[in-house]
């Protein structure tokens, strides 16, 4: 049996269901949702403790005929089904937390019918093997997103919104324009089709331009320094739960992993390109977290925040990149680039878990500004606790995922002799650390205002989502022990290493 | 070649209407021709000249056909854009309502 279609089929359906039924039956939005995601959830879990693996689906039975794959592949390798772990997991804490959190707004069956359209279009950005796909489900996923933003028809979230949806409409032109021009240059759109060719050829200055039309265009959706000014409006201006998700996700599965997915398997490693993203992973890594030291808003200071991460994850890459493409040392590269993607993996969890708690503090208090917030330690405990854990883990305190990861990739940085780079990723995470004792001090720790002695902690679902997050902000560090490594982190790094390794397996089945 | 530079210019104008005016339905518009350059060239990329539609039928099996694939996508595409364009237009609705103006100018309580 293969499984692979359900990670869209099955939420999509619940997208379609949701609206139509969920008028009459109030309960059935939250549960299909999250039942979906938690299906979808041990799935992926399943699929990861087979171990080293690789499947493809070939849409309608058409595969490959002369040599031509002629249908849609959908393809789960190591790689994607780490970012389906992300997508599904990250969507099912945000998920229940919604269940508590979403009752201040109207229109609770339409929140979570956009909620499972936005899951069906990551996952089926991260599964599909062919460039048009990916346009297809990126387009689902962001159209859901622009809505979500502006579910609260407040003037800046309404504002936020046509920003993101005018910024993000230009980066699927580029992207759009990136697959006509590949189309016309090797008159195929499978990933491992046009990898096998970019091989088989040389390919001329073409490639060049598809790869700079692919950059733009998928570093918008990421966010990456030059193209980050959608990011901190809209990220701050959705529901908290959506934050979460924007912040902690989308990002990732639609930019992210398709830059890695496309630079690594499916275009020839160059020494020119290599340098552009590690430059431009460097540029998010410092300008994000200077631009994030003045902000007094929490979500806004958290969006700036991940600028700054998702830096850190494309300067690893990069300087992995950087390795293969000089042909010397592989292994500190793979190094390198398991630091990145593990940064990846746990960005989402505490960037996820910041936005919830954020999300928890604005429910109770109705504010964002943290000099009006203060000693809420002294009553929302769990809260407190599991914010705590998340900012431990994003500035990179020992037990928590976060450090290791920083770790790995300073390490790496200095053994590949990048001295300034590593020198500015410890600085990084100096003000980082300032940033979020800030964000502590005035919001959980000072002394406790007139106005909030009644102050509760907020619902179960919101509290029991949030200290599971802050449990795996722990439990995470462990994947990096060696046995367990080999088992989730190793095989998603060995299949960006082995570049052509891709389209190999795509095609000889 | 003409044509495809003419394409490219189209692309530009699109860009210019986003990036330089400061009326909502101005950008939209923008972004609409944009996104229609984008289509004539898909378009273009499978025109063969002198080509008759891909439907093959006999005594026409080897006959030059333009080439079908861009065409569905740009169907696809087609779809998506109307999508696009019609939640950002809802949106602009719901701004012109909140905010009452369309110049984006005034249109300015997020900062920093």
């Amino acid at each position: 049996m293969n499984y692979i279609p359900l990670y869209v089929i099955l939420p999509l359906l619940a997208g379609v269901i949701i609206p139509i039924v969920g008028r009459k039956v109030k309960f059935i939005p939250a549960l299909l949702t999250n039942l979906v995601l938690l299906f979808l959830t041990i799935l992926t879990v399943l699929f990861i403790l087979k171990g080293d693996f690789f499947m493809v689906y070939k849409v309608g039975g058409w595969g490959i005929i002369k040599g031509i794959p002629v249908g849609i592949f959908l393809v789960v390798d190591a790689l994607s089904r780490l970012v389906l772990l992300i997508v599904n997991l990250i969507g099912l804490c945000a998920g229940l937390y919604s269940i508590s959190y979403i009752k201040k707004f109207t229109g609770e069956e339409k929140y979570f019918a956009l909620f499972s359209l936005m899951i069906a279009g990551m996952n089926g950005v991260v599964i599909s093997g062919d460039l048009f796909n990916i346009f297809v489900f990126l387009e689902i996923a962001a159209i859901a997103s622009y809505a979500l933003v502006a579910f609260g028809i407040r003037k800046e979230e309404l504002e936020a919104s046509f920003k993101y949806q005018v910024l993000g409409g230009i980066s699927s032109m580029m992207i759009l324009l990136g697959i006509g021009i590949t189309y016309w240059a090797f008159s195929t759109l499978n990933i491992a089709d046009v990898s096998s060719l970019l091989r088989s050829r040389n390919p001329g200055r073409i490639v060049f331009f598809i790869q700079a039309l692919f950059l733009m265009g998928f570093g918008l959706k990421a966010a990456l320094v030059p193209f980050h000014s959608w990011l901190p409006d809209a990220h701050s201006s959705a529901p908290s739960p959506i934050s979460a998700m924007l912040s902690g996700v989308l990002i990732k599965a639609i930019g992210m992993y398709v830059i890695l997915r496309l630079f690594f398997n499916m275009f020839p490693v160059s020494y020119k390109t290599s340098l552009i993203i590690t430059l431009i992973g460097a540029l998010s890594m410092i300008i994000g977290v200077f631009l994030a030291i003045g902000q007094w808003d929490i979500k806004r200071l958290l969006a700036y925040h991940s600028i700054s991460q998702m830096g850190y994850v494309v300067t690893g890459i990069g300087a992995g990149l950087l390795l293969i493409s000089k042909g010397q040392d592989l292994s500190l590269a793979a190094f390198a680039i398991l630091g990145g993607i593990f940064h990846l993996y746990n960005h989402a969890i505490f960037k996820g878990l910041l936005f919830l708690t954020a999300g928890s503090v604005e429910h109770r208090t109705g504010l964002r500004d943290m000099r009006q917030i203060g000693g809420l330690g002294q009553k929302m405990h769990l809260t407190t606790t599991s914010s705590l854990a998340a900012s431990m883990a994003i500035a990179g305190i020992p037990p928590f995922n976060g450090f290791f990861s920083k770790l790995i990739i300073i390490i790496a940085l200095l053994k590949a002799h990048y001295y300034m780079l590593s020198f500015f990723a410890v600085l990084v995470s100096v003000i980082t650390l300032s940033s979020f004792l800030k964000l502590q001090r005035y919001t959980f720790f000072e002394k406790l205002k007139q106005d909030w002695q009644q102050i509760k902690e907020s619902p179960f679902w919101m509290t029991s989502s949030m200290l599971f997050m802050a449990m795996l902000c722990l439990v995470t560090s462990a994947l990096i022990i060696p046995g367990i490594r080999e088992r989730f982190l190793s095989p998603a790094v060995k299949a960006l290493m082995e570049l052509g390794r891709y389209s190999l397996n795509v095609l000889g089945q | 070649m003409i044509v495809f530079i003419l394409c490219v210019l189209l692309f530009l104008v699109g860009l210019y209407g986003v990036l330089i005016k400061r009326n909502l339905i101005k950008i939209i518009i923008g972004l609409a021709i944009m996104e229609y350059s984008v289509n004539l060239f898909l378009i273009l990329v499978g025109y063969r000249d002198k080509g008759t539609s891909p439907i093959v039928t006999k005594g026409l099996e080897n006959a030059l056909f333009v080439d079908p694939l861009p065409q569905a996508m740009v169907l696809t595409a087609i779809v998506i854009g109307v999508a696009t364009t019609a939640l950002l237009l809802g949106i602009a609705v719901m701004i012109y309502k909140k905010y009452g103006t369309f110049n984006i100018r005034k249109i300015n309580e997020l900062k920093g």
